[in-house]
């Protein structure tokens, strides 16, 4: 199964890039020091906005520090948030949509509510408010947009769990005694796992790019520390004399969330059985 | 035939009244749950708003602090100021503005409209373009358009549009020179004659619309198109071909009208990602809505102020979700009242 999955997946050309691209993007994040041409912290008064040279690829900032070594330092603030964010909008997002679904009645009847609630705000305005009182860090940035990511992982458990749980096998744990907890988490969710790792997918995705943009407002990481989006933001008031750099932060954001996307969307394809029977 | 109400318009009327009314009494407690989380958002702050004020004039006494929390009511237990805010709200009183005392209401006020007239403009720009582009491709599926399309949504789902935005305002803002970057209007706009002064107003606009409207564009066509390649795969299409009907008709007429019903839904859900995307185009552009206001209170902390457009922000979702469960409910002529919703 694993397998057949596996070569659906690598069929796939864009997937290909995708899973590449990814993968590139890990490495230099974990071996950032080793690459980076520069200390990205270090600031040089007589290189202030240099355009891009042959020693220093992507040009410097407004205080002469290296924009391709701080380009490859924000690739570990990207990863970092993208996959914990994706981590708590998804445990919360499952959890809450398996209870709800299993459950059902009353209980079902709040999460849900809650669910709409929640899907009700505009979601950067949620997030600005709380990083606003909250002084932003991290770590803040990360559980905020897991904590405002997770409706719709919910919804999509809740109506497989809705589905599953009057099945055979469901029916069967139940006679011999299962209790809820073993029931959910060991014979309804991993039933409904395919679901949850495509939305896993683009939502890593969802998360780099609303952490880049509230780095943009200068909301989300704080500088000094590199940041794609913080980049961007200092880019925007020398927008007139140093294009580059507002240029390659942006595509190194492009591609890693176009990476993500594109994964997903194979996986999609691969995990999903209704497009199975068009190949 | 004769009768110009049938006995299914009145079972519509009535079916719609109590959808109507069934609607209404659901948003009750999301209205409640919203206020809930926006007084829970503010709560998080260590410290209170009138610590925050300290800060600000640390030669305050403590005289002065207690003053001043006896003002906001921070010396009341949690639930009471909770109640007590309630009952401001309901009355649409949101306090005043921390940073000039204004009532934040009237602050909210002043800006909405620009908000609201944005993000109309760019829905309207969004519909016009993705729907054309979403039914072409789905009138033939794997051409050259189609690919192109394809990549094209990729593209709208992966770009962070404030870098699009950057990106637009250096290519034609700086070096070409066409179209302005900041604000809504040119100084001394008001000695213009009138023309002028309105295409003034469409050339600050053209830039935030089209950058605002390009993950729409994205998502829209692409539910269009899937709309319409599943309504084309019904019977009643084949139908409608097999009676001769000519094709123009067959799609325009039966096919068109069908897919687009579940755009309508997607419309009211594409909503909050709008007016939360006002943020951030409306201080990249410096346009004066209610995104700025809302970046210039997080930054300076102006609780009432982020409390108050996030309780509007809330409820513009809410309305826009009302208004397109109706219309869904006007246009579409199989709906039914379900009875447990």
């Amino acid at each position: 199964m694993f397998r057949l999955i596996l070569r659906r997946i690598l069929r796939n050309n864009f997937a290909i890039m995708g899973l590449f691209f990814i993968l590139c993007i890990f490495i230099v994040a974990v071996i950032a020091p080793y690459i980076a041409l520069y200390d990205p912290y270090k600031i040089n008064v007589y290189k202030v906005l240099e355009p891009p040279s042959k020693e220093h690829p992507f040009g410097t900032d407004e205080l002469g520090r290296d924009v391709f070594s701080r380009v490859i330092y924000g690739a570990r603030v990207s990863i970092k948030v993208g996959f914990l964010a994706m981590g708590i909008a998804i445990a919360t997002g499952t959890l809450l949509g398996a209870v709800a679904g299993y459950y059902g009645g009353f209980i079902d009847t709040v999460i849900m509510r809650f669910v709409d609630v929640m899907l009700a705000f505009p979601a950067l305005f949620l997030i600005l408010a709380v990083v606003a009182v909250l002084e932003p860090n991290i770590y803040i940035i990360m559980i905020v947009i897991g904590l405002t990511g997770w409706m719709d992982v919910a919804r999509l458990v809740r109506a497989e769990v809705l589905s599953l749980k009057e099945r055979e096998f469901v029916l069967a744990a139940r006679a011999i005694g299962a209790g809820s907890g073993r029931i959910i988490f060991k014979h309804i969710l991993p039933n409904a796992i395919y679901p949850v790792i495509v939305a896993a997918t683009f939502s890593v995705g969802g998360a780099i790019l609303i952490e880049s943009g509230l780095s943009f407002l200068g909301l989300g990481i704080q500088p000094p520390e590199p940041s794609w989006g913080g980049i961007l933001s200092v880019g925007k008031d020398y927008i007139t004399v140093a294009w580059w750099m507002s240029l390659f932060p942006g595509v190194a954001i492009f591609l890693t969330v176009l990476s993500f996307n594109l994964l997903g969307e194979a996986l999609r394809d691969a995990l999903d059985p209704k497009h199975w029977a068009e190949d | 035939m004769i009768s110009v109400i049938s006995y299914g318009d009145f079972d519509k009327l009535n079916n719609m009244l109590s959808y109507l009314i069934k609607r209404f009494l659901l948003m009750i407690p999301i209205l409640f749950g919203i206020t809930l989380i926006c007084f829970v958002v503010i709560n998080l702050a260590p410290g209170s708003p009138a610590t925050f004020q300290e800060e600000l004039s640390p030669k305050a006494s403590p005289e002065a602090v207690e003053a001043l929390k006896k003002l906001y009511g921070l010396d009341r237990p949690l639930h009471e100021r909770y109640l007590n805010w309630l009952r401001m709200v309901i009355t649409m009183d949101l306090g005043k503005s921390f940073v000039d005392g204004r009532p934040v209401k009237e602050k909210i006020k002043e800006r909405l409209p620009i908000t609201v007239t944005l993000n109309l403009l760019s829905l309207l720009f969004i519909l016009s373009v993705a729907i054309p582009i979403g039914v072409y491709s789905a009138l033939k599926p794997g051409s050259i358009f189609d690919r192109a399309l394809t990549v094209f949504v990729f593209t709208g789902f992966s770009v962070p549009t404030f870098w699009l935005a950057l990106l637009a305002m250096i290519v034609f803002g700086v070096n070409l020179g066409w179209l302005p970057i900041s604000g809504i209007q040119s100084i001394g706009v008001e000695t213009m004659p009138l023309y002028e002064r309105i295409i003034d107003w469409i050339k600050h606009l053209i830039l935030p619309v089209t950058i605002m409207s390009f993950a729409g564009f994205a998502g829209m066509s692409r539910y269009t198109r899937s709309s319409m390649l599943e309504v084309l795969r019904q019977d009643y299409i084949r139908t409608a071909r097999a009676k001769g009907l000519p094709e123009r008709v067959v799609i325009v007429k039966h096919a068109l009208r069908n897919a687009l019903l579940p755009v309508v839904t997607l419309l009211g859900l594409a909503l909050p990602g709008l007016i939360g995307g006002s943020v951030i185009f409306e201080s990249i552009f410096s346009i004066p809505g209610m995104g700025q206001l809302f970046y210039s209170s997080a930054m300076a902390r102006d609780y009432p102020t982020i409390m108050g457009i996030l309780i509007i922000g809330a409820m513009l979702t809410l309305l826009g979700n009302l208004l397109a469960d109706i219309t869904y409910f006007v246009i579409d002529p199989r709906i039914r009242v379900r009875k447990n919703v």
